[in-house]
């Protein structure tokens, strides 16, 4: 269980403040631009200090904990591969800072390629792919990380819709069983991809309710971001 | 949204550390020339000369520069030609040209026996005298003139092409609705940056100067060190040049900020094609002047080196060593300075970057050379005093082109690589080293280039059997065996081209995307 025990985080005359527990599953995440969405996974990662209350993971305060050493792993909407380093490479640093890998972690590389649809793409430079793919490589190292809670911050906003509904699929398929944060600013990804939903506006986080449920019948935070006729 | 910015954080140490290495080598040799100057005399009428001569002849070769550059400047904005962009490029070659280089070049188009003076001998006029304050002056237009008219090319070019259409609609005068704003913007810092460097360039007085009415300063402090031995007279020398280059300096980090000096290629504007046949043939001439001008000397001096080779004196290897070593000393020193510097962020970058934009080599050279006398023979270390003091000249050039990559890859980058743990040195290794490649191997050789070709602090120092190419030059020079000279400076310039062609090279394949 990830818990935000009545936590606040205060940014340049900006507060926001959040209660909630969140259990295994995909959690989405919405609200207005400056609402505070990437506030909120930012305190989660590890990137945003807070001003009051906890953040705890299976009963264990993350707050001592820098980014690389929480049970997180992220994606943001860009710069989530090294463009100078192979897609290789780049999921190596799954394993730790060094570029090397044993041939048992090659082979976990492969599997983890094969599990997005990139087979073959090892040594190709991020450059080289589509956007598509490259979002796919990313959710590669995601796997390779292999920790409990996954912070998705809009990384699939660039990619069409075709191509965002199979990345959402995707999502739901290989990260099953993780605790998984995703912001979006698309209600149908919302019905896409159902699970749960918090509505992030005007310095607070709303208690996760059944997306679907929410959204036949929203509340006023969410009725004003989703506008009349929703 | 709210992105909070995360940079890569790296090491801590080197920055502050290479702060204190680049400030002590740069205010050790300063205090050393004001703790002497109490000790000896003022300044006599030939410093005073001296002073006067230095600052007018720095004058005289920016307003003249600037004033041959607008026209060549607007002749390349407005005119598509076949070979622009090589005559942009040529433009280009006297900033890595060596100074005396330049000055051989022009000694074999002006000199007493050169093609100006030949030309005129055969029409029966009296010739043109190159030694002396025109000299200096016609040495400092050759080497800025190409400068001031790629700055001014891409003011031009930095004309919105909406402004010419508003022009032309409103049937005003493009001149004075836009091209004089223009200038009366860039041409204040042009100017200050011009005089800047004809303020401090030694081997130009050196070899065109002299005498009590074309004696700079730093041929003075020279002097002093070299035959009059009165290291006293030549710290108040350095200290009276120290102060008038710092007020220069110090103006123009105020006012030049619309100075930019790397190669933008200038695009032509506006439609001029209907042009009179007139306008357009008086641009032409324009350009072909200028061309000559620079290409001239270089070529003939290429020219001559070349069929020379055969004159190369038996003192050229262990020169051209000397050279290597020095130039390869001062790249390092440069390069590990600069990335020290830059990964400790801007603010010590700023710092550091500004103080070697302050003394000139031969002051600094001076300085040091104060210091060194204390302990031990100068000549003894002429080599590796060089090597630092072109490094520390070079820095600010390696600051400009590493620190904005890095400083971008810092926040591009900050949070993947804080989410992946990838920080201090691992940081530099993997992220910010692959993706410097290209700049570094600039810097690299843009560094390299220039200490080969410096004739300055090693004039101050240097022993017997202690030349480097510059030096061995001016040696052949002085002995009237110009023939050699050339061949020495064929093999210079061809040597620092090749530095900078593999450095180049070497930086574009495999560089990061």
């Amino acid at each position: 269980m990830l818990h935000l025990d009545d936590m606040a985080i205060r940014q340049a005359g900006f507060t926001l403040t959040a209660d909630l527990t969140l259990a295994a599953g995909v959690t989405s995440v919405i609200g207005p631009s400056g609402g505070g969405k990437s506030t909120l996974l930012g305190a989660i990662g590890g990137f945003v200090p807070l001003e009051r209350g906890r953040i705890t993971w299976q009963g264990t305060d993350l707050a001592k904990r820098g980014p690389a050493d929480r049970p997180v792993s992220l994606l943001f909407q860009d710069n989530n591969l090294f463009p100078h380093l192979s897609v290789q490479k780049n999921l190596a640093l799954a394993f730790g800072p060094r570029l090397r890998v044993t041939a048992e972690q090659a082979d976990q590389i492969a599997v983890a390629l094969d599990r997005v649809g990139l087979t073959g793409y090892a040594d190709r430079l991020p450059g080289s792919l589509s956007g598509g793919q490259q979002s796919r490589a990313g959710l590669a190292r995601v796997l390779l990380q292999d920790r409990p809670i996954v912070l998705l911050d809009e990384p699939f906003a660039a990619l069409g819709p075709a191509m965002r509904a199979e990345m959402l699929a995707l999502v739901a398929e290989v990260l099953k069983g993780r605790t998984v944060l995703m912001v979006t600013h698309d209600p149908t990804d919302l019905r896409r991809i159902g699970g749960d939903l918090i509505v992030v506006a005007d310095g607070s986080v709303s208690t996760p309710a059944p997306a679907q449920e929410m959204l036949d019948n929203p509340p006023p935070a969410l009725r004003d971001y989703l506008g009349q006729g929703q | 949204m709210a992105r909070s910015a995360v940079a890569i954080s790296l090491p801590r140490w080197p920055a502050p550390l290479a702060a204190a290495l680049v400030a002590s080598a740069i205010l050790g040799p300063l205090v050393a020339l004001l703790w002497l100057v109490p000790s000896v005399g003022g300044m006599g009428p030939a410093d005073w000369a001296a002073v006067r001569f230095t600052v007018l002849q720095a004058a005289a070769s920016a307003t003249i520069s600037i004033l041959l550059a607008v026209p060549v400047a607007r002749a390349l904005a407005r005119r598509e030609f076949i070979g622009k962009a090589a005559v942009l490029t040529l433009l280009g070659a006297p900033f890595v040209l060596p100074v005396i280089v330049a000055v051989l070049g022009l000694l074999a188009v002006f000199g007493r026996s050169g093609l100006v003076n030949q030309s005129l001998a055969m029409l029966g006029l009296p010739a043109v005298d190159i030694y002396g304050a025109q000299g200096v002056v016609l040495a400092h237009v050759f080497l800025n003139l190409p400068l001031a008219t790629r700055v001014l090319v891409q003011g031009w070019a930095a004309v919105p092409a909406e402004h010419l259409r508003l022009a032309a609609s409103l049937n005003g005068s493009v001149f004075r609705l836009i091209e004089l704003p223009m200038l009366r913007r860039l041409v204040p810092g042009l100017w200050l940056v011009i005089a800047l460097l004809c303020l401090s360039s030694f081997a130009v007085a050196l070899i065109l100067g002299g005498g009590p009415k074309a004696t700079t300063i730093e041929l003075a402090i020279y002097q002093a060190i070299r035959f009059q031995f009165d290291i006293g007279h030549a710290a108040v020398l350095a200290i009276v040049q120290l102060a008038i280059s710092a007020g220069l300096a110090l103006a123009v980090t105020k006012l030049a900020t619309g100075v930019i000096v790397d190669g933008a290629r200038g695009r032509t504007i506006g439609n001029w094609q209907r042009d009179s046949l007139a306008k357009q043939i008086v641009d032409m001439i324009w350009i072909g002047a200028a061309v000559l001008f620079v290409a001239g000397p270089i070529l003939l001096i290429l020219l001559r080196g070349g069929v020379m080779m055969g004159a190369l004196p038996d003192a050229f290897v262990g020169a051209m060593i000397r050279s290597l070593c020095v130039a390869g000393a001062a790249t390092g020193i440069a390069l590990a300075l600069g990335m020290a510097l830059c990964i400790g962020g801007g603010r010590w970058a700023a710092l550091a970057g500004v103080l070697p934009l302050m003394l000139s080599g031969l002051v600094l050279g001076t300085g040091m050379f104060v210091i060194a006398n204390r302990f031990v023979d100068p000549a003894l270390i002429g080599l590796p005093v060089t090597a630092l003091a072109n490094g520390l000249a070079a820095l600010p050039f390696v600051l400009r082109s590493i620190g904005p990559q890095i400083d971008k890859d810092r926040l591009q980058f900050g949070r993947l690589s804080a989410s992946l743990g990838v920080q201090g040195w691992q940081a530099v290794r993997i992220v910010l080293l692959p993706r410097l490649r290209r700049p570094l191997c600039f810097a690299a050789g843009l560094t390299a280039a220039m200490s080969m070709g410096d004739l300055g602090v090693i004039a101050l120092f240097s022993g017997h059997d202690q030349a480097t190419l510059p030096l061995l030059m001016l040696q052949l020079m002085g002995s009237y065996q110009n023939d050699a000279a050339a061949a020495v400076a064929a093999v210079l310039v061809l040597a620092s081209l090749l530095i900078i062609w593999v450095l180049d090279w070497g930086g574009r394949s495999h560089a990061a995307p």
